[in-house]
């Protein structure tokens, strides 16, 4: 109880500097409740690998159509690719709500960008990138993280673009790239398959090699499913395929003892 | 009896903004030029994330920044110098001398001193009075100049050679000789090129590629980078400091 009838009405000195005794940049904010503000520890809803490669014509990514609910196989038809603006893909893992929240803010980067300064400017992949990993290093730096590891393609004016940044604004760019699970089992198979072939490998080249990768994670990757998307960039756009099947074959396991019909 | 007051309550993680993704850079200082190199493989842990990374930037046509430790910090500082040196290409319409340099980038160190940049830096270039310089600095900003420095994963392997083949520590000149305060420029090189191979073949997280900036002073002859292969000029004009980056391959396994 303030015993000052002066301060009644008024509000609290704790909440507001009357005398602007505070730079801009560190001026105390009110806080929206008594607990403190509630950060993210750790990713709830997530989704697992996301793969990408440079091939002949521009850039492949893909990642399967699960979210899980820690081992739960909880959302079985999500997209995790995502067109930003004309010339770049977005693939994430990672917290899917984090991931729907940069959805929207590259949504409304584009619109404004678009209606703002009527330039004629576009954001290619590479100022997407950097917006991109400005804002997860900026999050990190509050130590209020989003939980993702983002890989975006994008192709324009004629050049190739992949590139990688996560929740601690890491980054970094190569001809193959892969998040999660995939950065241990897929990416030595693409690196493989693809370094040094950049420029020659065919769109349905890529596709195969994909595929492949995508079938060995969904063996070994719990958090997987035989569902997914391929999307690509190049010269004539990009494009997300619909929601596919994986081909897989479980033959081999009527010959591992303990599993099969054996009796003993 | 252990404290068992431990495991009750739910288990708290901490998230860790920091990450450390390897690799190593040096810088060694001649009598009128100074050579910064960095090997360009980014990891975490045993993975590696690109074969091409680069540690080292050229600031100035006189000064070459390394950074190494956490990349995400370490771009975004190579970023906010590059900003800060900008500022003052507009405010002096000059660049800024490499001492000022130096002690600019402790200051910014500093600044950050209770949520540090995890990078260490390794600043090389010519000083006012023509001569090659290195500025070593630790996270918080703590910096001396010193005629070479290693840094970065493999520092434990590199520092102790170039202590050997840079300051003689260890060996006795012949007879009536004395060692020589300076090396030339070749022979720097050499060692160089020989360092990184070195710590290619004994620590994990260096390889892939080598990048070494050369930055000379005015009016030096060339002698030393002529005819290298992979050689690339940077400088913006002939008559200052040149600056110039060599490309070497380094095992990739």
């Amino acid at each position: 109880m303030d015993h000052f009838p002066t301060n009644w009405g008024r509000p609290n000195y704790n909440t507001f500097d009357a005398h602007a005794t505070y730079p801009l940049h560190v001026h105390p904010q009110p806080s929206s409740s008594a607990d403190g503000v509630q950060h993210t520890q750790q990713p709830i809803v997530t989704g697992t690998s996301v793969l990408a490669l440079k091939y002949k014509d521009g850039i492949m990514l893909a990642a399967d159509n699960l979210a899980s609910y820690g081992s739960l196989a909880r959302f079985k038809g999500v997209q995790r690719l995502q067109a930003v603006g004309d010339y770049t893909i977005i693939g994430a893992s990672g917290d899917m709500a984090d991931f729907q929240y940069l959805q929207y803010i590259l949504d409304n980067l584009i619109i404004s960008e678009e209606i703002n300064p009527q330039d004629g400017h576009k954001l290619g992949p590479s100022e997407v990138h950097e917006y991109l990993s400005q804002l997860l290093y900026a999050r990190r730096s509050r130590m209020n993280p989003l939980w993702n590891s983002v890989l975006v393609g994008g192709f324009r004016d004629g050049q190739r673009f992949l590139a990688y940044v996560d929740l601690l604004g890491t980054t970094y760019k190569a001809s193959t790239l892969a998040t999660g699970y995939g950065a241990y089992i897929a990416q030595p198979l693409l690196r493989k398959a693809v370094e040094g072939k950049e420029d020659t490998l065919t769109e349905d080249e890529a596709r195969k090699i994909m595929e492949d990768c995508l079938r060995v994670l969904f063996y070994r990757d719990a958090r997987s499913i035989n569902q997914y998307q391929i999307a690509t960039i190049s010269a004539a756009g990009a494009s997300i395929s619909g929601s596919l099947k994986l081909e897989t074959s479980w033959g081999f396991a009527e010959g591992i003892r303990g599993y099969g019909g054996q009796t003993q | 009896m252990p404290d068992m007051s431990v495991l009750a309550g739910p288990q708290q993680h901490q998230f860790n903004p920091y990450a450390e993704n390897g690799g190593t850079i040096l810088a060694i200082a001649g009598a009128d030029f100074t050579v910064v190199a960095g090997d360009t493989r980014q990891s975490e842990g045993y993975s590696i994330q690109t074969r091409y990374a680069p540690k080292v930037f050229r600031l100035t046509d006189r000064a070459v920044l390394a950074v190494n430790g956490f990349a995400a910090d370490g771009n975004m500082f190579v970023k906010k110098v590059k900003q800060r040196l900008e500022w003052y290409r507009h405010a002096h319409a000059k660049d800024m001398p490499l001492r000022a340099i130096a002690r600019l980038i402790q200051t910014m160190l500093y600044a950050q001193r209770f949520f540090p940049y995890y990078v260490y830096n390794i600043l090389g270039g010519i000083e006012e009075d023509g001569s090659g310089a290195v500025y070593s600095f630790d996270p918080v900003g703590s910096y001396e100049r010193e005629a070479c420095r290693a840094a970065g994963a493999a520092q434990s392997l590199v520092q102790p050679f170039l202590d050997n083949q840079i300051y003689f520590k260890n060996q006795t000149a012949a007879p009536g000789q004395s060692h020589p305060t300076h090396l030339p420029l070749s022979d720097v090189l050499s060692i160089v090129i020989d360092s990184f191979t070195s710590a290619t073949e004994r620590h994990i997280e260096v390889g892939d590629g080598l990048e070494i900036y050369i930055v000379l002073a005015k009016g030096r002859s060339l002698q030393g980078v002529e005819g290298l292969r992979g050689l690339r000029e940077m400088s913006s004009r002939e008559d200052g400091e040149r600056v110039f980056v060599l490309q070497r391959e380094l095992k990739k396994d």
